[in-house]
């Protein structure tokens, strides 16, 4: 059961969207986030639409996926939009009941929230949809890079990702173990009341996290043993390249962007 | 040939923690020289100590007194560390705690990333090595997606990309299931053959150590006998004293000679015994 979780959602393909260089793709998602901030009109929003629509289609990932990813928000989105509908006194008023009251404004400002929130989630999820975790990590170490300058410990960090990522299936897998010899003793973890459910996850937990610790140990002595002395002065077997494409797809998102802040400009 | 290994009356107790007394030695003199190419097996029950000579072989345990020696490096000398370490590999018993990326190949080039090789040059020993322990077409794996014999092998290229001269294998069969072992085992014997790596194989597996040139076994912290397989197994007595097993098939030979059969206590492998078996048959 434990297992089928997946973490970071990644989807192996081969499309052109999977094959542009991860720091790129990056940059780009965030210049897309912009995008959607930056405009403020409905204009901006039907051209990043436009542009979320494009991607997804040449990503060849299904629709329903991106459908999926909205799911998990649902209840935050219809709390930004009621609060919005109820809070924003501007334009007609349209109904009204004692203090509270809907105007013609805060249905505008409502809708105009979900979509951008909407194409928020949509275009961020394509990043991770189509971009594995320790590619993503490996990309992310090499765009902060420059931070090292200021003892920004970026390897640090991208090093602690991945082995994160790379002990996920291995804990998920002990986990279920655990769960199993526990349940085995009699410990109640499917039944009971929440209560007693909460009070057995501690017998999930001590021995989790006790076997964590002794793999952390271990692991570090394997590390020591194969000369791992920090990031300074480490070649990598993982080489990123950036082709043309990847310059192509970034000057089209620089188009759109610069498109919707100046359509947004023209009709405002 | 020169010896590769050099032990010189090594003695090892762990810090005494707090207030305690110092705890007792755990290895108490032990003398051992290792020839280049040569397959040692070191044998002896749970706290006999082997697994503390082995971290001594490459730096992860410091002598208390005494000197250990690697390949011309004493591992006391803090700043031939790394050198250290590339000349003498560690493969460890539990797979799962030594592999470091969630990709193969990656994991394979580890070491030498570490190492500041550069990219051509670790391609092609990280191609190498992955061929070697016959993984290379599960390079672009997760090793979640590996069995225990498999990640093991995968731990053992990521340790012969540094292309060292000798392999330390703490138990690598402990946790594998007997195809896993034998996997396993079929490399360590390859690398050994082929390469001419010197090879240290930690074990308690009687079969693992028929295999090797040469045992070493260990009991409470010393060196209690160091010979060939073949003449280590034939002392069945003093071996079930130490609480070791000898193999099954010397085993039977022994009973066999207790029983006033003409058989040699000397048989350690199962075309051996059967041979020998067959004679005797044919003699009755």
């Amino acid at each position: 059961m434990l297992r089928d979780i997946t973490i970071g959602q990644y989807f192996p393909g081969n499309s052109i969207i999977h094959r542009l260089d991860p720091r790129f793709k990056i940059v780009i998602t965030v210049l897309y986030i912009v995008m959607l901030f930056a405009g403020g009109t409905y204009i901006a929003l039907a051209m990043g639409a436009v542009y979320t629509v494009i991607a997804i289609a040449l990503s060849r990932i299904k629709p329903k996926m991106f459908v999926k990813s909205i799911k998990p928000i649902m209840p935050f989105l219809v709390i930004t939009a009621v609060i919005n509908l109820l809070l924003i006194s501007s334009g007609e008023v349209l109904w009204q009941w004692k203090f509270l009251k809907i105007t013609s404004g805060g249905i505008n400002t409502s809708v105009f929230m979900i979509i951008r929130i909407v194409l928020l989630i949509a275009g961020t999820s394509l990043l991770t949809y189509t971009t594995s975790p320790i590619t993503l990590t490996d990309a992310i170490e090499r765009l902060l890079s420059p931070l090292k300058k200021l003892k920004f410990p970026v390897h640090e960090l991208a090093m602690m990702m991945s082995i994160a990522l790379r002990f996920i299936p291995t804990l998920i897998e002990e986990t279920d173990k655990i769960m199993s010899a526990q349940k085995a003793r009699g410990a109640e973890i499917d039944t009971g009341s929440f209560m007693t459910r909460a009070r057995n996850l501690v017998s999930i937990l001590v021995p989790l996290f006790i076997s964590s610790f002794r793999r952390a140990d271990e692991l570090a002595t394997a590390m020591e043993c194969r000369c791992y002395n920090g990031g300074a002065g480490r070649t990598r077997l993982r080489q990123l390249k950036s082709s043309v494409r990847d310059y192509i797809a970034l000057f089209v998102t620089i188009a759109f962007l610069a498109g919707a802040i100046i359509l947004s400009k023209i009709f405002a | 040939m020169g010896n590769i290994i050099e032990i010189n009356d090594l003695h090892f107790r762990y810090e005494p923690t707090g207030e305690e007394e110092a705890p007792p030695e755990v290895l108490k003199g032990i003398d051992l020289s290792i020839k280049e190419g040569e397959f040692v097996a070191v044998l002896g029950h749970n706290g006999s100590g082997k697994s503390t000579l082995a971290k001594h072989l490459n730096a992860i345990l410091l002598p208390t007194t005494g000197s250990v020696i690697v390949d011309g490096i004493d591992t006391a000398d803090e700043e031939k560390l790394f050198e250290l370490r590339q000349r003498a590999g560690m493969v460890f018993q539990n797979p799962d705690n030594q592999i470091v990326s969630s990709i193969v190949e990656e994991d394979v080039a580890f070491a030498l990333e570490n190492l500041g090789v550069p990219y051509e040059e670790m391609r092609r020993r990280v191609d190498e090595s992955l061929k070697a322990v016959k993984m290379y077409k599960y390079r672009l794996h997760s090793p979640a997606q590996l069995s225990g014999g498999q990640k093991q092998r995968v731990a053992i290229a990521g340790i012969i990309a540094m292309q060292p001269k000798c392999i330390i294998l703490d138990e690598p069969t402990a946790m594998l299931d007997p195809s896993g072992r034998k996997e396993v085992m079929a490399t360590i014997k390859r690398m050994n053959r082929e390469q001419g790596i010197t090879v240290v194989l930690i074990t308690h597996y009687m079969d693992e150590a028929a295999q090797s040139d040469r045992v070493v076994v260990m009991d409470s912290g010393k060196i209690v006998m160091d010979d060939k397989p073949e003449k280590v197994f034939s002392q069945v007595d003093l071996m079930k004293k130490l609480r070791l097993d000898v193999p099954q098939v010397t085993e039977l030979a022994w009973e066999l000679k207790k029983a006033g059969y003409d058989i040699s206590p000397e048989i350690i492998s199962e075309d051996e015994c059967v041979e020998a078996i067959i004679r005797l048959m044919s003699e009755e």
